[in-house]
């Protein structure tokens, strides 16, 4: 993040916007400190916006028909398999790194998840699920009768 | 295995890009037949348009740019993993026809394959009856 590029800008105006991505950056970092590090299978990212979720994850290779995403109340979960190449009589591994298998991983979100209102996405071997809110979940704002 | 190799590895060899993103090395499998050498990468954001293949003298460069994952009007609230670039180099033995190397893209992974030049194809010698 630091590259040598970053303090050799000429004008400050153009690295605004890099200082306050910068900045935000830094607080996910600090206010992350003492989580576990990431060790599950797929990694994820999370995406926030007005309330709402959006997970996203790499899954290089796996048939979007393969892969399961279930919602009960205010818990996301990924599940699917990743198929081992058939390989025929006499053909070898010379090397494997992809790792073949199945996987499940759960995700507890802050709020309740409207179900019906889930949509998932699978793209590049990316997928992307969004997660709206539950409408009876989101704050109310109450009148104040005088 | 261990549960760290799970994750996606940063490429620190690689030369550093123009655009301020990190490197990763894919993941790949490499598999003979009697015919072909198949190389699969994992390279999760890429698709035919983002991938270059480089062949120099017998250096083989696999390279795939991917799209920056910052969704707009979205907050990154939770992270795991980073979005970056890919490279990997392998060096090519002399037996690959370098003619015919062909890829394929689909769904992230790609699939090269590196057919085996004729001239050093196993052939099978008959053993005349004396």
């Amino acid at each position: 993040m630091f590259t040598p590029s970053f303090w050799r800008m000429k004008r400050f105006a153009d690295s605004v916007p890099e200082i306050l991505r910068l900045q935000q950056e830094m607080n996910r970092l600090f206010s992350a400190a003492g989580q576990s590090a990431a060790t599950d299978y797929p990694a994820i990212n999370i995406w926030e916006k007005d309330g709402a979720a959006l997970i996203r994850a790499e899954l290089p290779g796996i048939d979007p028909e393969n892969i399961d995403i279930s919602v009960t109340d205010n818990t996301v979960t990924i599940s699917g398999t990743k198929k081992a190449q058939n390989l025929k009589e006499g053909e070898n591994y010379l090397r494997q790194e992809r790792i073949p298998g199945g996987f499940q991983r759960s995700i507890q979100m802050p709020f309740r998840v409207d179900a019906k209102g889930v949509e998932a996405k699978y793209e590049k071997g990316v997928l992307n699920v969004s997660l709206p809110r539950a409408q009876e979940d989101l704050p109310k704002k109450i009148k104040i009768n005088a | 295995m261990s549960e760290k190799d799970l994750q996606k590895t940063e490429n620190t060899a690689a030369a550093e890009r123009i655009r301020n993103v990190k490197t990763f090395i894919p993941r790949v499998d490499i598999y003979e037949t009697k015919d072909a050498i198949f190389l699969i990468a994992d390279m999760p954001g890429v698709d035919e348009k983002t991938v270059d293949i480089e062949l120099e003298k017998n250096i083989l460069t696999i390279t795939g740019r991917v799209e920056d994952g910052r969704s707009r009007d979205y907050n990154l609230i939770f992270s795991e993993y980073e979005v970056g670039d890919y490279e990997r180099s392998f060096a090519l033995s002399d037996e690959i026809d370098r003619d015919k190397i062909n890829a394929t893209v689909k769904q992230g992974v790609l699939l090269l394959e590196l057919p085996k030049a004729e001239k050093v194809k196993p052939t099978k010698i008959a053993i005349k009856a004396a």
